[in-house]
């Protein structure tokens, strides 16, 4: 049951996520947007299929309900049509190139240097409390780390719509 | 998976769909029946199929009451022209009732509507991260309404997407600070233990110790459902209908039965956070039912205190005007979160004391 589930999600998700880059019935930024919008709701899928409902949840919340509802509001406030008609440009598919190799190199190593089946997963579900107490004691270095990349990007986002509207 | 579970979750989600969708009929009568009250007028008084005037007595009183009302309006939806502009964008046109709908029958799955009939606990799914999915859930509502406005590719609607779009994320984020601390006095996630929380008492309910949080996510209610005060989305003198201009007979009754279903889900997260859930202090209803009749007397004070808030939202909408969007913006960002804030940072403090003590 549970493998021909994540075999459901996981091709969902990876055919959402293709459709986001390279769809090949509309070149609208809002198709794309919705159809990343959908690849959150299966990867949440796969949260759930893990057992980390918060997660899966928090995925939801954030990701689907709150970053894309912000892309969307912007891509419909630009100059659609320009969006549309745009061709591909070489600094962009090297950059995009470049992070996705990186990622998957990311990724790989991870994936390569784990030990399969190292004593049980990380109990997630049920309460807060476990991710609680792990998120301030084990990682908390890292977690304060995320902590001030997010603060620094808002602060640089203050200062470019305040320079903005001299 | 065994197959009991899964019969009786059918039936709670049968059951559950139904009597929100009869709810959802009969607010908007009782919406009409409120604002002709209000405004000092009859409301509708004359709908009655052919043999109502045959029942002595009764017949005529329940057509005074509009009882009938619901099902032809419901009849018209269904048989009206549903006309499709040419300008639209049809796939978004289309989309966008569907999921305009969805969430708000979706977040009803966690609520829970009773205690116990028999073994089977009265929620549809007993999730322990409850409350974080009903937030997921409500924030996904907004894509309906900005798909609306885009599809409709004219400016009223747009307008009409793009403010509810700014609306909702503002609000989400008050609303979701405001009920952080029942979460601290709770110490769970899962709405089951938030009621079971509020037993003993009138003032175990949270209403009495989170004043303040009840009232920033009140207000912030009404801002998600895009109801009166804050139904800029929608405002009529200034964008037609905003972003449901467009839209024609079933696909503009989903738009309208969406707002009814969202207030529904709203009213019972308040039910459920705030006032004690099915619980009532007293003659023992405030203990997990032990025979089918308690079950069933459970869920009917759950629907009660529901009703009671959907009255309260109807009324609101014909006593208030509207905000200037200015005004919502301010008091969004820059009163409700540092108050919900404030809110969070008292309730730790104090708990933190009684814990050292």
């Amino acid at each position: 049951m549970e493998s021909i589930l994540f075999l459901i999600f996981a091709a969902f998700a990876l055919g959402c996520g293709l459709m986001t880059v390279a769809n090949p019935f509309s070149r609208s930024p809002v198709a794309s947007a919705l159809f990343l919008v959908l690849t959150m709701v299966w990867l949440a899928g796969l949260f759930v299929l893990l057992h980390a409902y918060f997660i899966a949840a928090v995925q939801i919340l954030v990701y689907a309900g709150a970053v894309m509802v912000l892309f969307l509001f912007v891509i419909m406030l630009l100059d659609l049509r320009e969006e549309e008609l745009r061709t591909w440009n070489r600094f962009g598919v090297a950059a995009g190139v470049f992070s996705v190799v990186a990622l998957l190199g990311v990724t790989a190593l991870t994936i390569l240097r784990s030990v399969p089946a190292a004593g049980a997963a990380p109990q997630l579900e049920g309460s807060t409390h476990a991710l609680g107490a792990m998120l301030f004691r084990q990682y908390l270095l890292p977690f304060e780390g995320v902590s001030i990349v997010l603060l620094v990007a808002m602060i640089g986002v203050i200062l470019l719509s305040k320079r903005e509207s001299k | 998976m065994d197959w009991q579970f899964l019969a009786f979750s059918l039936v709670k989600i049968i059951a559950a769909f139904a009597v929100v969708m009869t709810m959802v009929a009969y607010s908007v009568l009782v919406e009409r029946k409120v604002s002709a009250f209000i405004q000092d007028r009859l409301g509708p008084n004359r709908t009655q199929p052919f043999f109502a005037k045959y029942i002595p007595g009764l017949g005529p009183l329940l057509t005074r009451w509009g009882v009938f009302q619901p099902i032809a309006d419901g009849l018209k939806a269904f048989l009206k022209e549903d006309f499709t502009p040419a300008h639209v964008r049809k796939v978004y046109f289309w989309l966008a009732p569907a999921i305009a709908m969805v969430p708000s029958l979706l977040t009803v799955a966690v609520i829970p509507f009773g205690s116990m009939m028999g073994a089977q606990k009265m929620v549809i799914a007993d999730l322990d991260v409850g409350i974080l999915y009903t937030f997921g859930i409500v924030s996904l509502g907004v894509y309906g309404i900005v798909l609306a406005g885009y599809a409709a590719n004219s400016k009223y609607p747009f307008l009409g997407g793009i403010r509810s779009t700014a609306q909702m994320i503002s609000y989400e984020i008050s609303m979701g600070l405001s009920v952080i601390p029942i979460f601290l006095l709770v110490g769970s996630l899962n709405l089951g233990d938030v009621v079971q929380h509020q037993t003993g008492g009138w003032f175990a309910w949270h209403i009495f110790r989170q004043p303040l949080g009840f009232f920033i996510f009140l207000i912030a209610a009404f801002a998600e459902t895009n109801r009166l005060p804050f139904d800029l989305p929608e405002a009529d003198q200034e964008l037609v209908g905003g972003y449901h201009t467009e839209y024609s007979s079933i696909k503009f009754a989903l738009f309208f039965m969406a707002e009814y279903a969202a207030m529904i889900a709203v009213s019972g997260m308040m039910v459920t956070l705030f006032f004690g859930g099915w619980t009532l202090p007293f003659l023992g209803l405030d203990q997990p039912a032990a025979t089918l009749g308690m079950g069933l007397l459970h869920i009917l004070v759950f629907l009660g205190k529901v009703c009671c808030f959907l009255l309260l939202i109807i009324w609101v909408r014909w006593m208030l005007p509207r905000f200037r969007y200015d005004q919502l913006m301010d008091l969004g960002w820059r009163r409700f979160i540092p108050l919900a804030l404030l809110n969070i940072v008292v309730t730790a403090g104090v708990l933190a004391l009684l814990a050292s003590k």
